[in-house]
């Protein structure tokens, strides 16, 4: 199976189901307040350009899904205990070992235009990023659909060439917005809780309230104003001085300052991003597990996430799995920052001079200073790290999977084996650590086809072992993704691994007056 | 002597646009991977590159991009795959709203200023007026943007603080929107203009005419009036013309600070999606601006000087 598209946009998508929920004793969760109608509510969204298009082939960054999450819907989505909800489909069942997959549609939705939503829609919208000539981010997840037809005036019928028992959740990605059959996306005809009133690339997007919007739990203020505000300062700005309801992207540096408001408050999405320094297994010092893993003892990742992240993050154990997935394993004992152990795989490995460290902040946000903490850190270890800063751009083109050891970054994904299958299989093009491990890529497949929970579960348990004992990644922290808003703002939930409410704040949230 | 220097704007303008197209060139990373990011696959990649016609030699691409402008056509964007013409020109009518409404305010105050500090030379108001200005000059724009903001938006709540406008505003909502934006230009050209406006005329007014009419018995004022300025109003123009060509690239800034819906914005932005004929367009059209405003400046120095008319 090619799984070369994956996409790896930030905030793009979600993850599997929880199986402990941390986060719901959170305030957000907890509020059960009324809803109340009406209000003008302003967002200051970034990651928007001049070049964006409504056409949901074309989302790359944050303003795009939040704009599109407003006016389309999903089939599924989502929820805030990292659970799979439905949304325009109502149940889902597969057959065939999990190769054949059947969605029913919810009945009696209406498009934006009156036109009613049919398995039609479903099929046109859903082909819209596959073929040849596709560009759509999420191509890939469909590679394996070998046939896709609606079997009824509200089923459709989804085949695989290979099972996967967890399809259904890879159509949750934002992408996957539905519109009518043959209908142009970029007139934003959509079934969602907003109708799109006017949309200026870069600059502003106006919605109004989608009055027979089929889900009456949601929908809730009268219009909503999505304003492009790329600059991390303006967004602040905005939002302290009350000229926005909410922002995206709260810069950690500053987290403390808006804590301290009385009038705002800061929502927290766990399990957002994996901050990674891959190293390429086929050049030394990663070409043996002792420097591998004398460059994992040598990391203090608490001191990187109290630094570089203001507190906001979870320590990590070189596991690219995230803590709220399902999969997630929980027994695997945490590595701790031990310069004794760092030193003694860092002689075995017979690697003496100096390790050239790439980094910047395309890499990740604060890779920079992240970078400079780690040679701090491994110098108590006797590792001499040198680290270059190099620039933001090109940096995925010339830097990153070309030179032995960088920085980088991977936004959270619906699955355990969306994220395995686009980073570390033998296939995948972005294979950043060169990790080429044939073991590795069986079991990889076996899990995805794996019907029996137990037996799948223990795969991916073993498939987290190999990557913290033997990876070739040094995985030291998950990011929250960090989000303000007004404290008039009612109704804002904490979706794992997406910020504003899995993108779908608009639409949840209320204003207190 | 206008139409040499016509000419000669005309081979500036042409000058840049090689350098432009140069410039662009030499920029690291390529369009398809930065429109697509880094969900760019090999594939992808190569598609879009053959849709783009990157494939073709520079020299081609620069050739049939001058031709278009030249006949009106700025081309197709890249990443939106639309005429750039009409968002080119609703940003650059943003831009020279912004930049209209700054001079329309600088200009006048900084003559004011310039004047003011010329009548009362050396006493306290001249020093006063003098560490204003030099203070605001050393201010950047978007240090200066942000003071504003803390002040006028959060402390005081007066101005929003950010300064998204559409066509469909009223006036007075457009004025608004764009206080703050506004101020923090002006702050960045009033003192450069005032003080040079200061020196033009203490300059002229060290001239020996200035002593005959004072021997005359004429009054302060009407010797600044009528003897100085118009001997000092040649250096003047050209500051006033300098600084408003320099508000047009100043605007960048203060656009992305503001988001202010303008060119630089919208150049930034293209910047870093490689949309290259939108870069350039921009590029060119902030050029072409600055090369007229300066060959205006000159126009009107030969109008107002006589002798600057005649070679000697």
């Amino acid at each position: 199976m090619d799984r070369r598209s994956f996409i790896k946009s930030a905030g793009a998508l979600s993850i599997a189901a929880a199986t402990h929920s941390l986060w719901l004793g959170n305030a957000f969760a907890a509020e059960a307040e009324k809803p109340k109608k009406g209000g003008h509510l302003v967002v200051g969204v970034d990651n928007a350009s001049s070049t964006d298009r409504l056409d949901p082939a074309f989302w790359f960054e944050t303003y795009m899904y939040f704009v599109g999450s407003q006016v389309f819907n999903n089939l599924v989505e989502i929820d805030e205990s990292a659970g799979l909800a439905p949304s325009l489909a109502e149940s889902w069942s597969s057959a065939d070992g999990s190769k054949t997959w059947v969605l029913k549609i919810r009945q009696g939705v209406q498009f934006h235009d009156g036109r009613s939503l049919g398995a039609k829609d479903v099929v046109y919208s859903l082909n819209h990023h596959r073929g040849e000539k596709s560009t759509s981010p999420v191509k890939g997840y469909l590679d394996t659909v070998s046939s896709l037809e609606a079997t009824g005036e509200h089923e459709v019928t989804i085949k695989l060439t290979a099972p996967d028992v967890e399809f259904v959740w890879l159509l949750s990605a934002v992408h996957f917005a539905i519109t009518a059959e043959n209908e142009n996306f970029d007139k934003g005809i959509g079934t969602g809780a907003f109708i799109l009133e006017k949309f200026q690339p870069g600059v502003t997007t106006l919605t109004k309230r989608n009055p027979n919007y089929w889900n009456s739990e949601r929908g809730h203020v009268d219009s909503v104003e999505t304003l492009a505000m790329n600059d991390s300062t303006a967004r602040v700005a905005a939002l302290v001085s009350g000229s926005a309801h909410l922002i995206n992207r709260v810069n950690p540096r500053i987290v403390s300052r808006i804590e301290r408001m009385p009038n705002l408050k800061l929502v927290r999405a766990k399990d957002s991003m994996i901050y990674t320094f891959p190293g390429l297994s086929n050049l030394a010092p990663f070409d043996n597990v002792d420097g591998r893993l004398a460059l994992k003892y040598a990391i203090d990742r608490q001191q990187i996430i109290d630094t570089v992240l203001g507190g906001y993050g979870t320590v990590a154990n070189d596991n690219p799995i995230f803590p709220s997935n399902r999969y997630f394993a929980k027994d695997i004992p945490q590595r701790p920052y031990d310069p004794e152990k760092a030193q003694f795989h860092w002689k075995k490995s017979g690697f003496s001079g100096p390790l050239t460290l790439n980094v910047a902040d395309a890499g990740f946000p604060g890779a920079v200073d992240a970078g400079q903490l780690y040679q701090q850190s491994a110098a108590k270890a006797g590792i001499n790290l040198n680290v270059v800063r190099v620039p933001d751009d090109a940096f995925w083109n010339d830097i990153w999977q070309k030179k032995a050891f960088v920085s980088s970054n991977w936004a959270n994904r619906p699955t355990a084996d969306a994220l395995l299958s686009l980073v570390f299989t033998s296939q995948s093009s972005w294979n950043e650590s060169a990790w080429h491990v044939p073991a590795f890529d069986a079991m990889v497949k076996a899990a995805r086809g794996e019907p029996d929970e137990a037996r799948r579960k223990q795969i991916y348990h073993d498939i987290q072992v190999m990557l913290v004992d033997q990876g070739s990644e040094v995985i030291p922290l998950y990011a929250d993704a960090l989000d303000g808003c007004s404290s008039k703002i009612k109704g804002f939930t904490s979706v794992p691994g997406m910020p504003l409410s899995g993108n779908r704040a608009a639409e949840k949230i209320w204003i207190e007056s | 002597m206008v139409l040499v220097r016509l000419f000669y704007g005309v081979l500036v303008v042409l000058a840049v646009s090689v350098l432009i197209f140069a410039g662009v060139q030499l920029l690291p990373g390529n369009a398809a991977t930065a429109i697509l990011g880094q969900s760019a696959t090999p594939d992808a990649i190569r598609e879009l590159n053959l849709q783009l016609g990157l494939d073709k030699p520079a020299a081609s691409r620069y050739l049939s991009w001058l031709f278009g402008v030249l006949h009106g056509d700025f081309g197709t964007s890249f990443s939106t795959r639309e005429a750039i013409s009409g968002p080119l020109f609703t940003r650059l009518g943003n831009t020279l709203f912004l930049a209209g409404c700054t001079a329309a305010i600088a200009v006048p105050l900084a003559l004011i200023i310039g004047f003011i500090s010329v009548r009362y030379h050396g006493s306290v108001i001249d020093a006063f007026l003098n560490a204003i200005t030099r203070a605001t000059v050393a201010l950047p724009e978007f240090f200066s943007g942000y003071l504003l903001i803390l002040i006028f938006a959060i402390t005081l709540a007066w101005a929003p603080s950010n300064s998204s406008i559409s066509p469909d505003m009223p006036l007075a909502a457009k004025l608004s929107a764009i206080s703050l934006p506004c101020a923090t230009l002006v702050l960045a050209i009033l003192g450069h203009m005032s003080n040079m406006t200061r020196a033009a005329l203490i300059a002229a007014q060290s001239s020996a005419y200035v002593d005959t009419a004072l021997l005359k018995g004429l009054s302060p004022s009407r010797i600044l009036w009528r003897h100085v300025l118009p001997n000092a109003i040649g250096p003047i123009i050209n500051v006033v013309a300098i600084n408003l060509a320099y508000l047009m690239v100043g605007v960048v800034i203060v656009e992305n600070v503001f988001v202010y819906p303008g060119l630089g914005q919208y150049m930034v932005d293209s910047i870093s999606k490689r949309d290259i004929p939108v870069m350039q367009d921009c590029a060119l059209l902030l050029a072409g601006i600055y090369i007229l405003l300066n060959l205006l400046a000159d126009v009107m120095a030969l109008v107002a000087n006589p002798r600057l008319r005649h070679n000697r």
